[in-house]
């Protein structure tokens, strides 16, 4: 059996809101295996964020555990969170989040300068091999304003992968891109996930839920559904698919 | 996180904003650059005070007769006789700190030099005096202590003289001049010296050997009317001041009760007051220029604020890769630094430019002082650390989840 990344365990989030108390995760209970590629679905006010926050280490749940890489992170203060985040998880943010006036290379660098045991040269080194994984490499020194959206968002990936995470962590990961790029991000995940990296991807678009291996459905901040899909549809196959790219010039 | 990552970090982030990180820097550069000059005038006027003074002869010490108590009287001192070229003897071979000591008798009269007069005074001297008042020759001779063992009727004119009994262009070295009956050959000319601080015409003088001024004008052999000392330096003032009391009180036979009868003073007073005056012309032009470095001061805090709301979107950023809040504090902190060091530096460079400008096109004296570069860049480096740590602790304390989703 497959290793397992998280756990998490009749978790529960609420808020105080004017003094009444919102209930925005209710039990929830699942785990992921390494290898796995969840996507995590849900309309607004599902909870999906309250659920994105707890996974990505950013926020404590008001009850429950949450295990990850065997490690209770449920009640880590704020410094022993930030040095989960750096180890343990990628993060992939719907924009970006790229420094403006930055080269790729020192944006990808950038977790690396947060981990002591990392020097200038493995820094560096570690930063050109996560471009060449998103197939930047030839783009190290371009800024931001420089790329393209799908580019801009491979860096970001490029940026998730060099701390070595144990599971990369997508927030509405294509939902800034057009249709086309969004394939071409899907098809570089499912490349990822191939060469045995875990994604979560958190979306609320059912077409990019159909190239995962797994989706769960929160509904009112309890999980819905709960579904492995049988049939993964390909992003590369995908993108063959669709209509030639419009023809017309600007 | 290590120190110099975070320096890395802080000078990206600085880089990638340079116009605005210069214009923050201007505040502090414009204070420092005034702090360095205005000190570097101040100390200069100072300076230039206490050379002048020194001049007249900061290292002079006058030895007046006292008045004493007589009966009950007190009487003035110039009623009362007590020096004696034995105290001078006593003095000069006794004491340590003093490398020249002249007896002063002096008389006021008139000047004669064929049609024309000029009343004047008349200063019987040894040649040490020259050396104590800062006296130098324009031509011809000192007196010599042949002169002084023989009262001869030689005598050195100040500018003042001259210029009253002489026609101009004629050399007054060699001719004879009459100060009331007495005939007097000229054997030297001072070079002028203008007004005292006092506002005294220090060139209205005639020296003669001390021994002239007794045996012919004053017919008084015995007492002098002042000694002249100098210490050898400034700083020696006040302890020759205590050697020469010390050996006149023990000339003078005086038992322990009993009062000085001589006064001796030093110009010590005179140029503590008048530095003083130019130490709070010091301060005042230094205060304003502390406070222009405060307001550089405050506008690094108000930039880093400005930049702190502006990057928070970057600051959730960092948080979410692996920061922690000390490590947003540091990279704040050490930015506002680089910020007030940098501009100190400059702004070092900009006010020893600016004093060596107004020392050569203003011709002012300057005076630059180490102290005054390292306060200013202390104080730098503090207004950094002051200014930068409120902003900085706003952005450590962010929360990750607000910030990333702040637009």
């Amino acid at each position: 059996m497959a290793q397992e990344i998280l756990n998490i365990q009749h978790l529960k989030r609420s808020f105080a809101m004017g003094g009444e108390t919102v209930h925005a995760l209710k039990d929830v209970s699942f785990s992921i295996q390494a290898g796995e590629f969840v996507t995590i679905m849900g309309s607004s006010g599902s909870g999906k964020t309250t659920m994105l926050n707890i996974l990505g280490c950013l926020d404590n749940p008001t009850s429950g555990t949450y295990m990850l890489d065997g490690q209770d992170v449920g009640k880590l203060d704020r410094n022993q969170l930030a040095r989960v985040r750096n180890s343990k998880i990628g993060f992939v943010f719907q924009s970006y989040n790229l420094l403006a006036r930055t080269t790729a290379l020192e944006n990808v660098e950038l977790p690396l300068f947060y981990n002591k045991k990392v020097n200038a040269a493995e820094r560096k080194q570690r930063a050109i091999k996560a471009l060449q994984a998103v197939k930047l490499d030839g783009r190290m020194d371009h800024l931001p304003n420089q790329l393209s959206g799908g580019q801009q968002q491979r860096v970001a990936i490029a940026r998730a992968l060099v701390g070595e995470p144990v599971m990369i962590l997508a927030d509405e990961a294509t939902g800034n891109l057009d249709t086309r790029t969004s394939y071409e991000i899907m098809a570089l995940m499912q490349d990822l996930n191939k060469e045995g990296k875990t994604i979560v991807f958190v979306t609320h678009e059912p077409d990019i839920a159909a190239f995962s291996s797994r989706t769960i459905m929160l509904r009112d901040g309890s999980v819905q559904k709960d579904l492995k899909n049988e049939k993964v549809r390909s992003a590369r196959q995908a993108l063959e698919e669709l209509p030639p790219a419009d023809s017309y010039s600007i | 996180m290590a120190i110099l990552n975070l320096i890395k970090l802080a000078i990206k982030a600085l880089q990638r904003n340079k116009l605005r990180a210069f214009l923050t820097m201007l505040g502090i550069i414009i204070g420092v650059a005034a702090v360095i000059a205005m000190m570097a005038i101040g100390q200069g006027s100072k300076e230039s005070i206490r050379s002048s003074l020194s001049g007249m002869g900061s290292n002079m010490i006058t030895i007046f007769p006292q008045s004493n108590l007589e009966g009950g009287v007190r009487m003035g001192g110039s009623s009362f006789q007590s020096l004696t070229m034995k105290d001078v003897n006593a003095i000069k071979k006794q004491a340590t700190k003093i490398d020249g000591i002249s007896p002063v008798v002096n008389a006021s009269g008139q000047a004669v030099n064929g049609g024309q007069n000029w009343p004047t005074s008349i200063y019987g001297v040894s040649q040490d005096y020259l050396h104590i008042r800062q006296f130098s020759l324009k031509d011809g001779v000192n007196f010599t202590d042949k002169d002084i063992l023989t009262s001869a009727k030689v005598c050195l004119l100040g500018q003042t003289v001259i210029d009253n009994l002489f026609a101009p262009g004629v050399d007054p070295v060699g001719k004879y001049i009459r100060f009331g009956k007495t005939p007097f050959q000229v054997i030297g000319i001072l070079n002028p010296k203008g007004q005292s601080n006092f506002g005294q015409d220090q060139d209205d003088i005639i020296l003669a050997p001390y021994t002239t001024v007794q045996n012919r004008i004053t017919a008084s052999t015995v007492y002098l009317n002042q000694i002249y000392v100098s210490a050898i330096s400034e700083a020696a003032s006040d302890s020759a001041t205590n050697e020469i009391t010390s050996i006149l009180r023990a000339n003078h036979h005086l038992t322990d009760q009993q009062e000085d009868d001589f006064n001796v003073r030093t110009q010590a007073e005179l140029i503590s007051t008048i530095s003083a005056t130019s130490s709070m012309l010091t301060v005042l032009l230094t205060s304003i220029a502390g406070i222009s470095l405060f307001i550089g001061g405050i506008g690094i805090m108000n930039i880093m604020y400005v930049s702190v709301t502006e990057r928070t979107k970057e600051i959730g950023l960092r948080m979410a890769i692996g920061a922690r809040g000390s490590d947003i504090l540091m990279q704040f902190l050490i930015e506002a630094i680089i910020i007030s060091i940098t501009g100190g530096l400059i702004g070092v460079g900009l006010g020893l430019l600016s004093s060596f400008l107004i020392t050569k096109l203003a011709h002012w004296p300057v005076l630059i002082s180490e102290t005054s570069i390292m306060i200013s860049f202390l104080v730098c480096g503090i207004t950094g650390v002051f200014f930068g740590y409120y902003p900085a602790q706003k952005a450590a304390r962010l929360d990750p989840i607000e910030a990333l989703r702040y637009e």
